[in-house]
């Protein structure tokens, strides 16, 4: 990791589109993605701009967790390119993949802490295997990661089976942010939390992008946070990016399904 | 990509010197950071300083902590920082709400009394395992009560499904594993007998040898490792999933639902293993017979019925159910023991083996005890 010279920097800032005074971050183009013979999804196009935070919604079974899993890598894509930090991460070497990887954070749905590693030790690992740093200070900087996420600081030398689900989802995200990364992936981050873990939560997640500066792509069903901190919204639906704008434009919108999410029972019970 | 290397550059001023420091301050460089600016710090002790970010490219938490930490120790704040812009800063002073206290790492060594409190967790464990193993055996009774009134609490499928996995799926390996062993005893036991001239006897040796022990021994030690912790592992992960809580919420009885089928369906698979495992050996013994000490299989079976009565094979049987019901138990209670990590899990498992097969051992010494006295 140590050894980039500064040619670099200047190489990606070209590689980085702009559009519209606005640098991508993340681009899919034309991505499908089919198992077997069942298409999920279809040409489906997608831009990601840095500083924002984007709220992916989707009916249950669209597609939404394969798309992210697409964009980290881990399904294979029928065809499309998808780009991230201006790279087509399907064309990279192992050595620039790996650097990419330090870029960016990932928070699953379940947390997926490692089970036998504790609070900190999970923290730690992307650093430790990534980095050469004193022990002290991988401690110190996994530390003020787990207060950052709001943890208490005695919940640091604990496993995860000994938290609660929305201290299990905090440590995942001490983790997930555990190299400073500029684009981070959340599934789901506010579900199974009660409505003020959730708002909570949603704090966090604005207040920590505004000190770190990162860029948030948010798979999520929790209305409240697509109306508190969601800068723009993409919907997933008939196996592409069907519409994508703010919440007003959302609640404009006159396709059925996103009428029906955005202004049905549920949504209009809220206030 | 990556940010320049940091530098520190220190200058003397008009009031003070001035730490100027440029570069990528993130935490990829941090260990760099660290050291440069400790470095240059320490000379500056007791003196006036300022720290100047001018020249930072980029800073990250990380590179934050690093400033802020170091400046702490020389009892300074972060009004000694200047210049920048001002998110970097803002930064610092963020970093700076963190992480109040210096971390202090628990000790690892052990004393006296954790040896002794460590003894006294395992002993009343083995306890809790001897009580665990009583109440699904008494449980087991219970069920087998109440069959007579209910035969469809027995569960006949899912004992099929289990005989199918411990029984069927085991048969060529231990048949293949018992022939070589029954070859290998054959070859080895003539070969020192035939010094004496008494080759004939090697039919004698193994027969009694594969028929009292080898068979039931090695197939109990192969039906540990194959399906003992294979019982473990589904029960315990089973566990880790709360799938163990939602058969209780739902009002199924564990040990009834997974541990008795399970129980059952091993008690019947082992005799039937063992008499396989026995059949093997003894072809292994005679075509070894045959090649190496020319005893043709007519002079082999005509032996072999001098050496061996019934009572030899009903020997190595009778134990094979006992057997099983021990790598069964084990298997059952270890994995019912398996707690939330993966690693648990594998301790369970690798517990679950190692138990079963030292009381496998165990119990066939206090069988050969028992039979000897009883004169068998």
């Amino acid at each position: 990791m140590a050894q980039n010279d500064s040619g670099a920097e200047t190489k990606e800032e070209n590689l980085l589109p702009v559009e519209a005074g606005r640098e991508v971050i993340l681009r899919a183009q034309d991505v499908t993605v089919a198992f077997g013979k069942k298409v999920v999804l279809d040409h489906l196009n997608l831009d990601v701009y840095r500083g924002e935070v984007l709220g992916f919604v989707g009916g249950s079974g669209q597609g939404k967790s394969v798309l992210m899993r697409t964009i980290l890598g881990l399904n294979p894509k029928r065809s499309g390119v998808i780009k991230v930090f201006g790279h087509d991460f399907s064309a990279v070497s192992d050595a620039e993949r790996k650097l990419i990887e330090q870029r960016w954070g990932v928070l699953f749905q379940q947390g997926a802490l490692f089970s036998s590693l504790t609070v900190k030790q999970n923290v730690q690992l992307p650093m430790k295997e990534h980095l050469r740093l004193s022990q002290k200070l991988m401690d110190e900087l996994a530390l003020m990661k787990v207060e950052m996420v709001g943890l208490p600081r005695d919940a640091a030398d604990k496993l995860p089976s000994e938290l609660s689900g929305g201290m299990i989802k905090r440590a995942a995200l001490a983790r997930a942010l555990s190299l400073d990364p500029e684009l981070v992936f959340l599934d789901e981050p506010t579900s199974g939390l009660d409505p003020i873990g959730a708002a909570d939560f949603d704090d966090l997640i604005l207040k920590l992008r505004e000190t770190l500066g990162f860029t948030v792509y948010m798979v999520t069903h929790d209305l409240d946070s697509l109306h508190s901190i969601c800068d723009r919204i993409a919907v997933l639906a008939e196996k592409r990016v069907l519409v994508e704008g703010t919440i007003e434009d959302m609640m404009h919108c006159d396709h059925p399904w996103v009428k029906e999410y955005f202004r049905g029972k549920r949504a209009l019970n809220r206030v | 990509m990556l940010p320049n290397r940091p530098k520190v550059v220190h200058s003397a001023g008009d009031d003070g010197s001035v730490v100027t420091l440029s570069g990528g301050w993130v935490v990829s460089w941090a260990g760099e950071c660290e050291s440069l600016l400790g470095t240059t710090l320490a000379k500056l002790k007791g003196q006036p300083f300022t720290v100047n970010l001018d020249g930072v490219e980029r800073m990250d938490t990380a590179g934050a902590w690093v400033i802020f930490s170091l400046l702490r120790n020389l009892g300074g704040a972060s009004e000694l920082v200047q210049g920048g812009r001002a998110e970097q800063r803002e930064l610092i002073n963020t970093v700076a709400d963190y992480n109040r206290e210096e971390y202090v790492a628990k000790s690892d060594r052990m004393s006296v009394a954790d040896y002794l409190e460590l003894t006294g967790k395992r002993t009343r464990t083995a306890w809790h395992d001897f009580l665990a193993v009583l109440h699904i055996l008494g449980s087991m009774a219970s069920v087998l009560a109440t069959v007579l009134i209910n035969p469809r609490r027995l569960r006949p499928v899912s004992i099929a499904v289990q005989f199918q996995k411990t029984c069927i799926g085991a048969v060529p390996i231990i048949a293949l594993m018992s022939f070589l062993i029954g070859g290998i005893i054959a070859q080895q036991g003539g070969f020192y007998l035939r010094q004496f001239g008494a080759d004939i006897f090697v039919v004698d040796l193994t027969g009694i040898l594969v028929l009292r022990e080898i068979g039931v021994i090695l197939t109990a030690i192969m039906v540990a490792g194959r399906s003992g912790s294979a019982f473990t592992a589904e029960i315990g992960s089973m566990k880790m999933r709360e799938e163990i809580d939602a058969l209780h919420v739902i009002g199924l009885r564990v040990t009834e639902v997974l541990i008795l089928p399970r129980l059952i369906a091993l008690m019947l698979a082992l005799p039937a293993l063992v008499f396989i495992s026995d059949l093997a050996a003894l072809l292994g013994a005679g075509l070894i017979c045959w090649i190496y000490l020319d005893i043709l299989p007519a002079g082999f079976i005509e032996q072999l019925k001098i050496a061996i009565t019934p009572e030899t094979l009903m020997v190595g049987l009778i134990k094979a159910p006992f057997m099983a019901l021990i790598v069964g138990l084990i298997a059952c209670v270890e994995g019912m023991k398996v707690e939330g990590s993966t690693e648990s899990l594998g301790t369970h498992t690798t517990m679950s083996v190692v138990k079963a097969i030292f009381l496998v051992i165990l119990v066939d010494g206090i069988f050969a005890i028992f039979f000897a006295s009883i004169g068998v």
